[in-house]
């Protein structure tokens, strides 16, 4: 086997020093009846290029030849090429957690400065190792909130990622924790009046989504006001980050947490991703995960270790502020790099591309006959068509011209059926999203859905604001 | 020789600012397409209150800055690529470069996890190919790949006991857990609302058979063991163990952390768990990446199938591929979408790579590996439990640290020698402990050159333990100072 360095004389020598005659000899601790006998019925051995043919057919079978508008938490972006030249250094990747800091600067200075990224985008002071990705974020970002309030409680949108919100169920189911869910207005947005009514002493956590799961923005700083007379606290998660570089960040919050996939880490059918969780200093000895911090060496040179390990489970067992050990360490390395060679300047200009696409691509829906534009809320790069008829059969008609039309919206929230969620990015081009529109014209026209039918905005769920 | 000006440096002991520290601004490490649809101000569509000016502090810099600022900071990390890598526990094996190319081909790499099923067949295929290999590997009966890693893939299986116990009338109160066990099984216990107790080992570091029976009552839920435990010893009398926790209406989770011992030898099924996770970062050569993205799928018996998480992926009897989400019986989601895709790739690549019987050499080298590592260094350092090992081995410091020095020291003296040390101070119940795993990847000439390195530093704490004590005097920065950093944390850069 190729991957074995050692010889059969080498493996002789060595049994030969334990006084063995056979490798047998050295598994005879375990009881003959529980030992396996049989032959695994597993693919293989392969040679190199036989692995590779083997995944190239499974390759084959995808959607690679499609040009793609879904979002709904993991966004298509150009990665550079830098990013997997730099990620694909063995002596990042083949690293393990950097317990002997004297060895594992590198990873200990990147997950730094990821720290100090992230706090930057989101407004907040201080930044975690990252989490394993978006779910798991929010999840331990209302955990985090329950533990800081010591109350049980926690009231989530219901325009939180429908995925976050399972997860967090999964995870709240057994320790008694109240859920209570925030409908949305018919602008698409958290519906505030309902909160202030669901708000109350228990509470410990309001979650919020933001752009939300239909792709509007909230109005968080508002939202804050509320939940913080409440004595609860704030969690925003943010799925589409780099909405952050045109869209002033949630920094009334207590908490922002979310995915950082859209820089520079593949969507790859839906992991791995990279969570993140950032808050304010006074909450720090609460946080998950793995922290980075600065200090010196004895002779007073700066140098980074993994610190406030008192919280984790290695050193708590039991009473850690989370069974998280590993963070996505080399996620969370692809979005450094991605983050410092877009920098400023052009994590904007990317930002504002995506603005103006998405807006362009729902002006040109907006107009076709029978298809509307039904959340009226700012929004960044994703948004929610009503579709000028069945959604599914648009979507195959889409599908037809090698184009994923988006999410249906049913599988999530009965009422929005033929309701698309769809995501523009740079990845796609004006062509396609003229040829989409195209799509959308013929598809109405067919369906003899005139003028004169009522574009009727979604059955509003809830309370209503006036 | 002139001492060197500030900023002038050879590589090993360059002052590699933070990326923020080289700012200028204007610079930029990418060159966008100019936008194809008209142009719309951003302060206009999003209106003036919500957009954000800029970044404040956000990196300038070019694409080479970037490269170079990178490339410098891997320099000072030391891989599994680099050296023997033998941190116990962690199984730091060699990570296949063709996994890397098979997980980065576009339609593994690029399909959505919501696009349509027909055109994710793919995708779907290696997910399902995965669990059924796995399921193979440890005689389980199915497999979810959900989990993100080790701790979640625990967290899963224990909230799949309480649903199993819950669903039988009474879902108890505690888990049992050996004292020698990982400290993320105590805290996924506590995640999923049981409460931990502990279990003494015996005299063999074993579970003691005795204690077991006392503990296991009719309020305890089931026993969390990790086999072979954490001293790298096989648990001989497992059966009887599982025998008991069953009788008693309980269930076994079994901690997979280290089935690279197990792998074509022994069937966790076979013994009698009835639930277990795998780590694909650990047993089937996912890179560890610095620390994750790791994989934990979980494995179970066929009557905790109904509570695997939700969904799980499904073959139709025409051979096509889908998701099943209509599974009432399930804990839930313990992640959004379908896990870590990329590392089921990759595991899967290394598992056809193999075959049967190259993972059965696989496991016979590491398990080679660890005893000789073993014999050759219990002259020199206390082995506390004299038992032949399975795939890791852990020696204690007793005899050095009446000399003052600690496990810790003489891992860092480790560095100077060019290895990368054991782990150091687990598992708890060996003070000093040493936790040796070279796994299959380390060859005899390093593992020889390892041994001999490690009697120096025994030869030298008996002649300068000072010396030894001030260690590593090699690395680009010496020993940091840990407690300052807790005491008065620093986390992030700021102008």
């Amino acid at each position: 086997m190729r991957y074995l360095p050692n010889s059969p004389r080498d493996r002789a020598e060595m049994l030969r020093a334990l006084g063995h005659s056979s490798i047998e000899e050295l598994f005879s601790q375990i009881p003959e009846p529980i030992r396996f006998e049989g032959r695994l019925n597993l693919p293989g051995p392969l040679s190199e290029q036989e692995v590779l043919e083997l995944f190239r057919q499974a390759a084959r079978q995808s959607s690679r030849k499609y040009a793609s508008l879904l979002g709904a938490g993991a966004y298509s972006h150009y990665r550079p090429a830098a990013v997997d030249a730099l990620l694909s250094r063995g002596e990042f990747f083949t690293a393990y957690t950097p317990y002997q800091a004297e060895l594992a600067q590198g990873t200990l200075q990147a997950m730094f400065e990821f720290q100090t990224l992230i706090a930057q985008l989101t407004g907040m002071e201080v930044s975690n190792a990252s989490l394993y990705d978006g779910s798991t974020a929010a999840t331990e970002a209302a955990l985090m909130a329950m533990r800081l309030t010591r109350r049980n409680r926690v009231v989530v949108a219901r325009t939180l990622h429908p995925e976050y919100r399972e997860v967090l169920a999964t995870y709240v189911r057994h320790l008694g924790t109240e859920i209570a869910e925030i409908p949305y207005t018919p602008s698409g947005q958290l519906d505030l009046a309902a909160l202030e009514s669901s708000l109350n002493k228990e509470t410990a956590a309001v979650v919020i989504q933001s752009p939300n799961f239909l792709g509007t923005i909230e109005r968080c700083g508002e939202i804050a006001e509320m939940v913080h007379r409440s004595g609860a606290l704030l969690v925003v998660a943010v799925a589409e980050p780099l909405s952050l570089a045109v869209v002033n960040p949630p920094a009334e919050a207590d908490i922002v947490c979310g995915e950082a996939q859209s820089f520079g880490v593949p969507v790859a059918f839906g992991g791995p991703y990279v969570g993140f969780l950032a808050t304010r200093e006074k909450f720090v000895r609460q946080m998950p995960g793995r922290l980075v911090g600065e200090t010196t060496d004895s002779e007073g040179r700066r140098g980074f270790v993994l610190t406030l390990a008192t919280r984790e489970q290695h050193i708590r067992r039991e009473k850690a502020t989370s069974n998280i050990c590993t963070n996505q360490s080399l996620c969370a390395l692809a979005a450094t790099i991605y983050l410092c060679l877009l920098g400023k300047q052009g994590l904007k200009a990317l930002a504002e591309h995506n603005l103006a696409k998405a807006h362009y691509a729902a002006g040109q829906l907006a107009a076709v006959a029978g298809t509307s534009i039904p959340f009226a809320a700012p929004y960044f790069n994703e948004f929610v068509v009503k579709t000028p008829g069945k959604a599914e059969t648009l979507l195959r008609e889409l599908q037809a011209k090698k184009i994923l039309g988006g999410v249906h919206l049913e599988r999530f929230y009965p009422e929005l059926k033929d309701h698309l969620l769809v995501c523009v990015t740079e990845t796609v081009n004006k062509a396609t999203l003229d040829r989409m529109v195209q799509v959308y014209k013929d598809f109405s026209a067919q369906k003899k859905v005139g003028a004169a039918a009522p574009a009727a905005g979604p059955h509003p769920v809830g309370q209503e604001k006036a | 020789m002139k001492e060197h000006p500030r900023h002038a440096r050879p590589h090993i002991t360059r002052d590699e600012g933070l990326i923020f520290e080289r700012n200028s601004p204007g610079k930029c490490g990418v060159d966008l397409p100019a936008p194809d649809v008209p142009a719309a101000p951003a302060s206009e569509l999003l209106g003036e209150e919500l957009y954000r000016k800029e970044i404040s502090g956000f990196p300038e810099v070019s694409e080479l800055e970037v490269i170079r600022h990178f490339t410098r900071l891997s320099t000072w990390n030391y891989g599994v690529d680099t050296g023997l890598y033998p941190l116990g526990s962690c199984t730091m094996k060699y990570n296949p470069r063709i996994n890397e190319v098979v997980a980065r081909l576009e339609g593994l790499a690029t399909d959505h996890p919501y696009a349509p099923a027909d055109l994710t067949q793919g995708c779907l295929k290696v997910l399902h190919e995965t669990a059924r290999c796995l399921a193979e590997i440890t005689g389980m009966d199915a497999v979810s790949l959900q989990p993100a890693a080790g701790a979640q893939g625990e967290l899963s299986g224990i909230l799949m006991i309480q649903a199993c116990l819950t669903d039988r009338g009474n879902p108890r109160k505690y888990i049992l857990i050996p004292d020698s066990a990982h400290g993320t099984n105590p805290a996924s216990v506590t995640t999923s609302g049981y409460e931990v107790r502990n279990l003494k080992s015996d005299a063999h570091g074993c579970l003691d058979l005795a204690e077991l029976d006392r503990a296991m009552t009719e309020d305890v839920a089931g026993l969390m063991l990790t086999n072979p435990n954490t001293l790298g010893i096989f648990e001989v009398r497992i059966r009887e163990i599982c025998d008991l926790v069953h009788r008693k209406g309980g269930l076994v989770y079994m901690d997979g952390a280290n089935m690279n011992a197990l792998v074509g030898i022994a069937r966790p099924a076979d013994f009698g768990a009835d639930v277990m996770h795998l780590n694909l970062h650990k047993t089937f050569t996912t890179p560890h990446g610095g620390g994750g993205p790791g994989s934990g799928p979980v494995a179970v018996k066929r009557f905790l199938e109904p509570y695997l998480p939700s969904p799980v992926v499904v073959q139709a009897a025409d051979g096509t591929y889908g998701l099943d989400d209509n599974r009432p019986k399930s804990i839930g989601r313990v992640r959004a979408f379908y896990g870590n895709f990329g590392m089921a790739v990759r595991a899967l690549a290394y598992i056809a790579a193999n075959g049967g019987e190259g993972l059965l050499q696989t496991t016979q080298d590491a398990v080679l590996n660890a005893n000789y590592v073993m014999r050759k260094l219990q002259d020199v350092y206390d082995l506390p439990y004299d038992e032949p090992c399975m795939h890791e081995c852990v020696l204690s410091d007793r005899r050095q640290a009446a000399r003052g020095v600690h496990t810790m020291d003489i891992a860092k003296r480790l560095i100077d020698y060019g290895f990368h040390p054991y782990t150091t101070a687990f598992p708890l119940i060996v003070p000093g402990a040493m936790m040796i795993e070279p796994t299959e990847s380390a060859s005899k000439e390093e593992l020889d050159e390892f041994i001999e390195a490690m009697r120096a530093v025994a030869e030298e704490i008996e002649e300068d333990p000072e010396f030894v004590l001030k260690a590593p005097h090699t690395t680009r920065v010496s020993r940091l100072d840990e407690a300052k950093a807790a005491r008065k944390p620093v986390l992030r850069w700021k102008p």
